[in-house]
């Protein structure tokens, strides 16, 4: 195990998350001979698509996928490569010098990078439907991570909600591992087809389209799949039915687990701490990094790969990591020798294939991201969607000035996870866009560090520092 | 063409507070911001409202103030999360106790009794937290906190409703005399008035440079922290003078630490770069101060980007150069408790000419006066 005090005060390149992205980008600059480092705080790499690749007990490989056990190649090559890679490491601060601080086993270190390649990858998209805060509901990634690191499928009713290929694929984990799901409730509109039509040809031509039908196939043929335009979780002390319906027709189910899953979209609490400048993604409904073609960001020498700089997928992460070592190796040592970058530039581009057409085609609908009345926005701090609503009226213009009103995004969480519902809110209640309404001055530290944590970064090198400045 | 009766350049505490009292006696002001009211160092300081521990020049601006604070609901139709549960400087050691009695005693000389000498055992009444090495310090009683972004805006929203015209967004970009107005050029268009209020905060030195007034204002941008939840454990402000800390626990649970270590300011990005290696001395002497604070958690550290000028006090009066402006900036880190009475005072000035509340020694001529050119450089 790497402790705090193992680390070097500088590396050519610090890579943030051990994802298909991260493992890629380290793997490569290290080869090339850059001094790399690779952070991620989770026990094992793989990130939320290969979790738990390095120690996973589902022996079975068929239950997980082939598309699963590609990640162990890729951390078995970064493993090899001489990168450092560091586990249990959480990366609380990156600021515009390329300073990170972070923390091991509860000792911190703020470590100079020369380069950085945020790879932070993607959060699941806030699905506030009313009772979603009940025990017995949690979202589909959580489900996904317990099944990838210990092997467990829910029992008891268990109902799978919302949209998305990831929602698909995780039906059909759960259902391969031997795990019951009661139904699948689709919130997928119908409408979306429309937009997503235009894009149907480069789908049919992508591998996404043979995958993707071959899982909707594997999970009807198990379980009723429903079409919905509403979803309500519905209990006391925990979740007891759920109560769904399409047009005036209402159902209710009993249920002990929900699950709920909305798409992805990027982690971009880093970035923005970092100051990278961002912009609102309209077809896929997220902000994003703005980047350049290598994936630098505006902040010289920070760079985002990954689904962190929009959703592409794990195949794509890679290749995009790859690029953005390749740019990092090419600052530093020039002479350094690295894969031909047309080459991965035109695996990257078949792997967009088919992207269009499955953010069209998934894209959720307004009732599921700006939800009304008495429904949960801001966990932390118990903030409903009518509060949200009232103070936009009041003449609140961003998520920022609501804070002083609401505490909203003044929790533990900071509006880390459920920011882009507010700002989505507000922009619906005072007849404006997203891009307008803006999102959460992200501020470090990015992840909760406690205060002994950081009365544990060495003093020599604050007084060196305090005198310096 | 816009004309108004006074032009506040300026969106912050000081700001909206001076047009709120203009407006309240009658005259018309245009305030002029260019980001949104509170978006820099009035919306996001520690909220202290603190008459303790002041240079003797700006002692009557804070006592006239906190006779506002303590009916701010009256003023501005919200309470701004104003609680008064005193601010305690503690001393760390027998011979800070002694300076501060020397202190104490010298203040009351002069008349000032808000600051009173407290031994051993009354800190320990007051603040049951602090570690047992601390011999006493100063409280002063009066002293509270507030939320202060809600109150930047309520100082705003009133000032409109009592008359007062707010631009968010809008730049100063040129002043100019024309006849016996003051043509202020703006982002959104020019606008004329006889007089301007410049409170125009870590900006105020451009707005000065445009009248040929240059001041030796510094950028700085003090950082905060705020914790998590935790048991309630502390009522008043604490604060330290041998180490740089403020500590105070909010009605919530959270607790707000700062003191005063320095971010890096870039105020034309409106950006902070935070210095961790303070922040974390801050950690080691609240970790020294508070053992039960070691295990909270630090959710956010932050800084405001605000002026500060050499001699640490702030620039309010008249314009030595040009008639009909006034300054009002210049904080230097403890304006947000100033702001109530300073935009009392500052509207009784420029509509009457003068004010009962002595503001000497706060000019910004004593920069001039100075023969020390580096003073000079704006």
């Amino acid at each position: 195990m790497t402790k705090a005090s193992d680390l070097a005060p500088s590396y050519d390149l610090v890579v943030i998350g051990g994802g298909p992205a991260g493992l890629a980008a380290a793997a490569l600059a290290a080869r090339a001979g850059l001094t790399t480092v690779l952070f991620d705080e989770n026990p094992g790499v793989g990130g939320q698509i290969y979790r738990a690749i390095t120690f996973s007990p589902v022996k079975d490989r068929a239950v997980l996928g082939e598309d699963y056990w590609a990640g162990a190649e890729l951390a078995a090559e970064a493993k090899a490569s001489g990168a450092l890679i560091v586990t249990g490491a959480t990366v609380w601060s990156l600021d515009p010098t390329r300073l990170v601080g972070v923390s091991i086993a509860g000792q911190a270190r703020l470590i100079e990078a020369k380069r950085v390649i945020i790879a932070t990858g993607s959060l699941e998209r806030p699905f506030p439907v009313p009772g979603w805060t009940l025990p017995g509901v949690m979202s589909a990634g959580g489900a996904q991570t317990v099944l990838k690191a210990q092997g467990l499928v829910p029992n008891g009713k268990t109902v799978l909600a919302g949209g998305g290929p990831l929602m698909w694929l995780l039906a059909a984990q759960i259902l391969r591992a031997g795990g019951k799901i009661d139904a699948v409730l689709d919130t997928t509109p119908r409408k979306n087809w429309l937009r997503a039509l235009a894009h149907l040809p480069d789908f049919v031509l992508s591998p996404y389209f043979a995958k993707g039908l071959k899982l909707l196939r594997e999970v009807r043929a198990k379980v009723r799949v429903i079409r919905v335009d509403r979803l309500e979780a519905v209990g006391d002390d925990k979740l007891r039915e759920v109560v769904f319906g399409k047009g005036d027709n209402e159902r209710r189910m009993p249920a002990d687990l929900l699950l709920l899953h909305q798409g992805v979209v990027p982690n971009v609490n880093l970035a923005l701490a970092a100051g990278v400048a961002h912009a609102w993604n309209e077809r896929q409904l997220c902000f994003e990094p703005v980047l350049d073609e290598d994936f630098n960001s505006s902040v010289p020498g920070i760079s985002v790969a990954g689904d962190g700089a929009g959703i592409a997928g794990g195949t794509a992460a890679a290749e995009r990591g790859r690029i953005a070592a390749i740019a990092a190796v090419r600052a530093l040592k020039p002479e350094a020798s690295v894969p031909d970058l047309q080459i991965v530039r035109q695996k990257l581009q078949r792997e967009a294939m088919g992207r269009a057409f499955l953010d069209w085609l998934n894209r959720p609908a307004d009732s599921f991201r700006q939800p009304e009345g008495d429904t949960i926005v801001c966990r932390c701090e118990e903030v409903t969607a009518r509060q949200v609503r009232d103070t936009a009226d009041l003449g609140c213009e961003g998520p920022n000035q609501m804070k002083a009103f609401l505490r909203c995004g003044m929790g533990p969480c900071q509006g880390r996870l459920r920011g882009l519902t507010v700002t989505e809110l507000i922009a619906a209640q005072r007849g404006t866009t997203p891009a307008e309404v803006g999102y959460y001055r992200l501020r470090p530290p990015v992840k909760p560090i406690t205060l002994s944590e950081l009365a544990s970064l060495p003093i020599a090198e604050a007084e060196r520092k305090a005198v310096e400045r | 063409m816009r004309t108004a009766d006074v032009v506040v350049i300026g969106g912050g505490i000081h700001g909206c507070a001076t047009a709120l009292h203009l407006a309240m006696r009658g005259l018309k002001p245009i305030l002029v911001e260019k980001d949104y009211a509170g978006r820099h160092a009035s919306g996001v300081n520690a909220g202290g409202v603190r008459q303790l521990a002041r240079d003797l020049a700006e002692i009557p601006l804070s006592i006239s103030s906190m006779a506002l604070w303590e009916h701010i609901e009256e003023l501005v139709g919200d309470d701004c999360g104003f609680e008064s549960h005193g601010t305690v400087l503690v001393a760390e050691n027998e011979t800070e106790l002694a300076s501060f009695r020397a202190r104490v005693e010298d203040l009351r000389l002069r008349g000032f009794t808000h600051e009173e000498l407290i031994d051993r055992a009354e800190l320990k009444r007051l603040v049951p937290a602090v570690a047992d090495h601390c011999p006493g310090g100063v409280v002063s009683r009066r002293d509270g906190a507030a939320d202060p972004f809600r109150t930047t805006q309520a100082f705003r929203r009133r000032a409109i409703e009592k008359g007062a015209e707010v631009l968010e967004g809008v730049t100063v970009t040129g002043l100019s005399k024309v006849g016996v107005n003051w043509r202020v050029e703006t982002s959104a268009g020019p606008i004329e008035a006889p007089k301007i209020v410049n409170a125009a905060g870590a900006w105020a030195d451009r707005i000065a440079a445009m009248l040929g007034e240059p001041v030796p204002l510094t950028v700085v941008a003090p950082m905060l922290m705020v914790t998590s939840r935790v048991a309630p454990f502390i009522q008043p402000v604490v604060i330290l003078r041998g180490r740089k800390l403020s500590f105070k626990q909010l009605g919530n649970g959270t607790v707000v630490i700062g003191g005063g270590h320095l971010a890096t300011p870039h105020r034309d990005r409106n950006e902070t770069v935070i210095d961790w290696d303070k922040l974390a001395i801050s950690a080691r002497t609240v970790w020294e101060l508070f053992p039960a604070m070691r295990a909270a958690t630090i959710v956010r550290a932050w800084a405001g980007i605000e002026a500060f000028m050499p001699d640490g006090i702030p620039v309010v009066g008249p314009s030595s150069t040009s008639e009909g402006i006034y300054h009002q900036f210049g904080f230097s880190t403890h304006g947000f408790q100033l702001g109530p009475g300073t935009g009392a005072m500052m509207a009784e000035l420029v509509a009457t000419g003068s004010t009962n509340t002595p503001i000497d020694g706060l000019g910004i001529d004593r920069f001039s006066q100075r023969k020390d050119p580096s003073l000079r450089s704006g």
